[in-house]
């Protein structure tokens, strides 16, 4: 049997999360699984099922040159502009 | 009226609870263990529903008792679930095609049984409905699954049929009481509940297909308190502790 | 200086700064992914300590499972199925989180089933009588829940999430377990009786469940270091000790041990020492039950192999049509 990753949404207007995995011969045998493993507690509205095999992952590796070039782009955050206290709360 | 009311009552309690019983037997010894755990899930449902009922029954009995006595201090000539339901849990396939009937019957009886004259019965169906629907999902895709495979899981499948089929005519099987309950509208008509059945089956066997036997003991006399030798050995092991040890509190 | 000597999965030394990196991680409490790098060793501790606790929820399994059919009550009988349930599904988590590490779960099961894997001792311990389903809940799931909640920070992120649900879910077992034991220790002499047989044959080996002494345990040290163990054996089996015994007086019930006494000065409980050859013996696999509970798990696998053959089978004849 192949290995499928488990997303759950845990009420509408949430989004989906990943939660675990499991065992599945097929995608629908999957969701039936998913549902009777991972919501047996009331945690979830909406299951998705990814062989986890389709799913692609950035390397680790390059994580420096990947994501700490967003560290020093201060601009992008609102904390960047200071205001004058008359109109602070923009 | 009280009567014909607690004797179905009863019938549908002993029904579900035998049936749990049997699927609970599989709880750390399934499959695999995503199955195993879904196995469960459906023996607690069905648990589920024969509290409801009993308790429903003990209600409306004119003896002092609770839904537990009911599950626990009555013999085998006072149980009234159709023998298919205490048949023991055979193989995976055995216990596939059997929770397949019994849960094509119970999603067409629970429909039905909405509409009950009776309130109690209908609010007890409602909330039972649910989860035998999902119980039907997954009952007839495994049997699917099963038939149109290999051809051992086939073979096994087959030979459960061939067991199992002349036991289902029993789920429908009335008397007396029934009949005056089916008159007063608090359960459905049992003959057109099977027709739907059985065209239900006739559809999933074809699909499957799977050749249903020509002869065979056509089983009867649940309702009656007439069983086969499996429910004794069932009771004995399911009420042990209520019976070694009269009135405790657990 | 633990790091001194770990070979990696060829056998040749770990790179000296790929060990210091980790392990600065490790200090500032990161979590460690599946697709970071680590040292093997790392790998294969948490292999064997993740496989073993999955092992011990499936097999945990059996020993409850001998009364589900037998539940005095309809109450009770969903109790105990629903937990002996979540034992499955926790073996699950913990499987599908070892499974990152790169190790598939047909191959822990092989381990489990061919006895090179092992699994917690106390479930190779018999349950002859209801009462011992309250005992399990209060004292096994109890010395279970001081183990696992430091585990649900264990610097490997899969590990410590699973932990982290068990945890939760798990809540319930050992109330539901003293909630037994308390209708027992309050209901006819026979039913005391049974709850305090249960004890005496529980209390021991729930003691023994946190392993080795500190003295004796071979893996202690590095664990603690990489953080996938947060206190010592010895430890956790102390907090256990003192907060059960005013539990067990509270229900009137004796604890089996002539040596246990407050000291004052410790501010602890002494107890008395641990049969450590019986032990070692049931590790080995000479324990009472050892046998019935391995065979029962290869049956399963076993009678369950077609099943899974059949599953495989019909995806690929459904993809093969489509």
């Amino acid at each position: 049997m192949k290995l499928y990753e488990v997303f759950i949404r845990a009420k509408s207007g949430l989004n989906h999360r990943h939660v675990g995995s499991l065992h599945a011969a097929d995608a629908q045998m999957a969701l039936q699984n998913a549902r009777d493993v991972y919501t047996r507690r009331e945690e979830g509205v909406s299951i998705w099922v990814v062989e986890a095999a389709a799913i692609s992952a950035s390397n680790p590796e390059q994580s420096e040159e990947w994501f700490d070039p967003a560290m020093d782009k201060v601009y992008r955050y609102p904390t960047f502009y200071p205001l004058d206290k008359e109109v602070d709360n923009m | 009226m009280n009567k014909a009311i607690e004797h179905y009552l009863l019938r549908l309690a002993d029904t579900a609870l035998t049936q749990s019983q049997r699927i609970a037997e599989w709880c750390g010894h399934g499959p695999f263990l995503e199955e195993d755990i879904a196995l469960t899930n459906v023996a607690l449902d069905l648990l589920g529903h024969a509290k409801l009922l009993y308790e429903q029954a003990a209600e409306v009995s004119e003896q002092d008792v609770s839904a537990d006595d009911l599950a626990f201090l009555r013999d085998v000539d006072a149980f009234k679930n159709p023998i298919l339901t205490e048949l023991p849990r055979g193989d995976f396939a055995f216990t596939t095609l059997k929770q397949y009937f019994v849960d094509q019957f119970n999603v067409l009886l629970y429909q039905a049984l909405m509409d009950s004259q009776y309130q109690p019965l209908s609010d007890i169906a409602t909330k039972a409905l649910k989860e035998v629907r999902y119980h039907l999902t997954r009952s007839r895709d495994w049997c699917l699954r099963l038939s149109l495979s290999t051809d051992e899981a086939k073979q096994k499948m087959q030979a459960a049929l061939d067991d199992l089929y002349f036991y289902t005519p029993e789920l429908f099987e009335t008397d007396d009481q029934l009949n005056q309950l089916m008159a007063e509208s608090i359960i459905p008509d049992m003959s057109a509940l099977h027709n739907q059945w059985q065209q239900q089956v006739d559809e999933l066997l074809n699909k499957c297909q799977l050749k249903t036997p020509t002869s065979g003991w056509l089983a009867t006399g649940g309702l009656r308190g007439e069983h086969s030798e499996h429910l004794g050995y069932m009771l004995a092991d399911m009420q042990f502790l209520q019976r070694a040890y009269p009135g405790c509190e657990w | 200086m633990y790091s001194q000597g770990l070979q990696d999965a060829k056998g040749g030394p770990e790179p000296e700064g790929l060990l210091k990196a980790f392990q600065k991680r490790i200090d500032n409490e990161e979590k460690i992914e599946p697709r970071d790098w680590m040292p093997e060793a790392y790998r294969k501790t948490l292999i064997r300590q993740m496989s073993q606790h999955a092992h011990s929820e499936i097999v945990g399994q059996l020993p409850e499972g001998n009364w589900i059919t037998r539940a005095p009550t309809l109450k009770r009988k969903m109790i105990l199925l629903a937990k002996v349930q979540d034992e499955a599904g926790h073996g699950l988590y913990i499987y599908s989180a070892t499974e990152t590490l790169g190790i598939t779960r047909d191959e822990m099961t092989r381990q489990l089933l061919s006895g090179e894997a092992k699994y917690s001792s106390i479930f190779n311990y018999p349950t002859p009588s209801w009462a011992d389903m309250g005992a399990i809940g209060w004292l096994v799931d109890g010395a279970a829940i001081m183990n696992q909640v430091p585990l649900c920070r264990a610097s490997y992120g899969p590990y410590a999430r699973s932990m982290i649900r068990i945890c939760k879910e798990e809540s319930f077992h050992q109330r539901q377990g003293y909630d037994i034991m308390t209708v027992l220790a309050r209901g006819t002499a026979a039913q005391k009786k049974m709850a305090q047989d249960a004890l005496n044959r529980t209390w021991w080996p729930a003691l023994m469940m946190f392993g080795p002494s500190d003295k004796d345990s071979k893996h202690s040290a590095q664990s603690m270091q990489w953080k996938i163990k947060r206190f010592t054996n010895d430890d956790l089996r102390q907090k256990f000790v003192d907060a059960t015994v005013p539990q067990a007086e509270h229900l009137g019930l004796t604890i089996p041990d002539k040596d246990l006494k407050w000291n004052e000065d410790r501010g602890h409980y002494d107890f008395g020492e641990i049969d450590w050859q019986e032990f070692m013996e049931v590790i080995k696999g000479n324990g009472p039950c050892n046998k019935q509970r391995l065979r029962a798990r290869q049956k399963a696998h076993d009678e369950g192999e077609w099943v899974r053959k059949a599953a495989e089978v019909y995806q690929q004849k459904q993809q093969d049509a489509a």
